[in-house]
């Protein structure tokens, strides 16, 4: 078995404030994720703002320093010490897609002059095998070089943009793209088109996926493995379908039930709101406790240990099988 | 009751002029949520922006007029060009971004007072009287006392909810006021907002691209497509009894957990308010379009009582 992605003990703290008022976020704290598997996985990150999302992203294509712990993509040290994988490499393995295609493009230059840099410079391509590169990258996104070549960002829908900035990706013929937030910037009628092209692309390419996002229905669509984050910490990782179809641990199932559908109503009950996300960073026990139904004195001391279901998921919770027996008797 | 005569909105821009909101003409029922809904570009904050009488270069309304169902202070009527005598007392606005709205440099309950004050009552009065009315919204009364910054998203979102509704204005104009928050903050926000309507009988106009929100929360829906209004009613008509395949496509293209069927996206997008277009404006993206389609705009027609559709072939949707 191939390990596609794997965290070790990965740690993230960002300091805010002055020398009076110092504050400090555990962004990420102790994340262990393990996903191997010899096929393609799409593999989905979820989890409100401020859950650490984007901050493990940004560790996997090394542009953040994690503060401990390590990270290892398809087989290589990416992050933690000691990583110093040969850039070329790297990038052969891991490319990114970004949450707005007119930020990740610069207004002044032509869109395929990044295509080309791209097969240029990394693949070490010459001119002629460039262009067949782009010309097959595009192509397989839907567009043709032809109509994207010597056109400014402006002149893209953000879908069809998004379609370039993922063609982009796909020169390289990476193992694993990791996409942030790749079609919140872009309307439900083209949204699909984004969301089936990452399907394609994991049959035809062989191309594994870290979709990050906040949008659980297409989480469920396209995902086999999904992650729950929670201010820093993984609550709950396995099988996509089972989690988001039967969630455990209480705060997947607060966030499965706060979607708005178009075919089921809310119950009209007001809750409490948290508003001591600054603080809930630097708990001890589970991150969770001050809005847990569940919660109980173990939950304020002791940081809960992944319990392992018997679907092969793990839930970070004291109670993972009191939330079980909960579930049943609604059912 | 709001009526909307033939509202043509336009903005100038160096290329010329172009109509963002293209002939609107309705009459929205007062006392509910009316969902406004259609893809980016559509018209949708710009038809708000005209409703709140916010006409300032670029934007200009070109032909149409608006009636707000009320009369003015001095027995005159109601237009947009007065409607900003109003603000706040009789038609108020939540924005988005309640970060780029607040000044962050203020406390919140100053900016509070700011437009509260105009009847010039004592200061501490008025504080009370703002506090006893977050209290009873069941958000913490000290949250006012507060900088912008010191306060979550989704705190500073209620408390934009909190203006908005102070004087029990007769309508509330509100422009994807959740759009930036996680789910269960939006949630809460929302049910807030469905439980003020419920006591003060208020209208919303509530613009939002999530049909998903639309459902949970509006009573009509609006739904505009490249600067026309496509199909107007009942929500529960809208999104049981659809008459238009663009509706359609909007409540259907994208996923819900539990349902296993492959979506597919739509090919094309809206054309280009720019060219000079002809025929229904969704033709060229449409499962049932024809050569009528092509050539000849569909009307906004009510096809059963209270249910308003712009497309020829609304029998096979």
């Amino acid at each position: 078995m191939t390990t596609v992605l794997k965290t070790e003990n990965l740690k993230k703290t960002y300091h805010f404030g002055g020398l009076v008022s110092r504050v400090k976020i555990n962004a990420l704290d102790d994340v262990n994720l393990s996903v191997e598997s010899d096929r393609p996985v799409i593999i989905s990150l979820v989890g409100e703002s401020g859950s650490g999302k984007t901050t493990l992203a940004k560790v996997m294509l090394r542009l953040v320093e994690p503060t401990a712990g390590s990270a290892i993509i398809y087989d290589q040290r990416v992050a933690g010490e000691g990583a110093k994988p040969d850039k070329r490499e790297f990038l052969s393995t891991v490319q990114p897609i970004f949450q707005n295609p007119f930020e990740a493009f610069s207004a002044y230059r032509t869109v395929d002059a990044y295509l080309q840099r791209t097969a240029t410079r990394i693949k070490q391509l010459n001119a002629a095998d460039s262009v067949m590169a782009m010309e097959e990258a595009l192509a397989s996104v839907g567009l043709k070089y032809a109509d994207v070549r010597g056109k400014y960002p402006n002149q893209f829908s953000g879908g069809e943009l998004q379609r370039v900035s993922i063609a982009r990706a796909l020169i390289l013929h990476p193992k694993i793209i990791i996409a942030d937030e790749p079609v919140s910037m872009i309307d439900a009628s083209l949204r699909m088109n984004i969301i089936n092209l990452f399907l394609s692309l994991k049959q035809q390419y062989n191309t594994s996926f870290l979709y990050i996002t906040h949008d659980l229905a297409t989480a469920y669509y396209v995902s086999d493995y999904i992650a729950v984050m929670y201010r820093g910490t993984i609550v709950e990782f396995g099988n996509a379908r089972g989690i988001l179809t039967r969630p455990q641990h209480p705060y997947t199932q607060l966030l499965l039930d706060s979607i708005a559908l178009p075919n089921r109503k809310w119950e009209r009950k007001r809750f409490a709101a948290s508003d001591i996300e600054t603080k809930e960073f630097q708990f001890e026990g589970c991150r969770f406790r001050n809005r847990c139904p569940l919660a109980e004195d173990i939950c304020k001391h002791q940081r809960p240990k992944p319990v392992v279901q018997e679907d092969g998921r793990e839930v970070y919770c004291h109670f993972a099988e009191k939330t079980n027996i909960q579930l049943e008797s609604i059912k | 009751m709001i009526r909307l005569n033939n509202i043509v909105a336009t903005y100038t821009t160096v290329r010329g002029q172009v109509n963002a909101v293209d002939g609107v003409d309705l009459t929205l029922p007062s006392g509910k949520i009316i969902g406004v809904a259609g893809e980016s570009g559509c018209g949708k904050s710009t038809l708000l922006k005209v409703i709140y009488g916010d006409l300032a270069y670029p934007l200009s309304l070109k032909s149409g007029s608006v009636q707000y169902g009320f009369d003015g202070s001095n027995g005159y009527e109601v237009t947009t060009r007065n409607i900003q005598e109003y603000w706040f007392k009789r038609i108020s606005y939540i924005p988005q971004s309640s970060m780029s709205s607040l000044n962050p440099v203020i406390r919140i309950r100053k900016q509070f007072i700011d437009f509260v004050g105009a009847d010039r009552r004592k200061k501490s009065e008025m504080l009370d009287e703002i506090r006893a009315y977050v209290k009873s919204l069941d958000l913490p009364p000290e949250a006012i006392d507060a900088y912008p910054h010191q306060l979550s998203g989704g705190m500073r979102q209620r408390i934009m909810v909190a203006m908005g509704t102070f004087f029990n204005p007769d309508i509330i104009l509100a422009d994807e006021p959740t759009t930036a928050l996680d789910v269960v903050v939006q949630k809460g926000i929302l049910l807030l907002l469905m439980d003020i309507q419920e006591q003060m009988k208020n209208t919303i106009l509530f613009v939002s691209h999530d049909m998903g929100v639309h459902h949970q929360i509006t009573h009509k829906m609006l739904i505009m497509y490249a600067a026309k209004v496509v199909e107007f009613g009942d929500s529960d008509d809208v999104f049981e009894a659809t008459l238009h395949p663009y509706t359609r496509m909007l409540t259907e293209s994208l996923p819900t957990i539990g349902d296993d069927h492959v979506r597919e996206g739509v090919a094309g997008r809206p054309p280009s308010l720019w060219e000079d277009l002809q025929g229904c404006r969704f033709a060229a993206r449409c499962p049932l379009v024809t050569a009528l389609c092509r050539t000849q705009e569909p009307e906004l027609i009510e096809h059963r009582p209270g249910h308003f559709a712009a497309c020829h072939h609304t029998e096979k949707v």
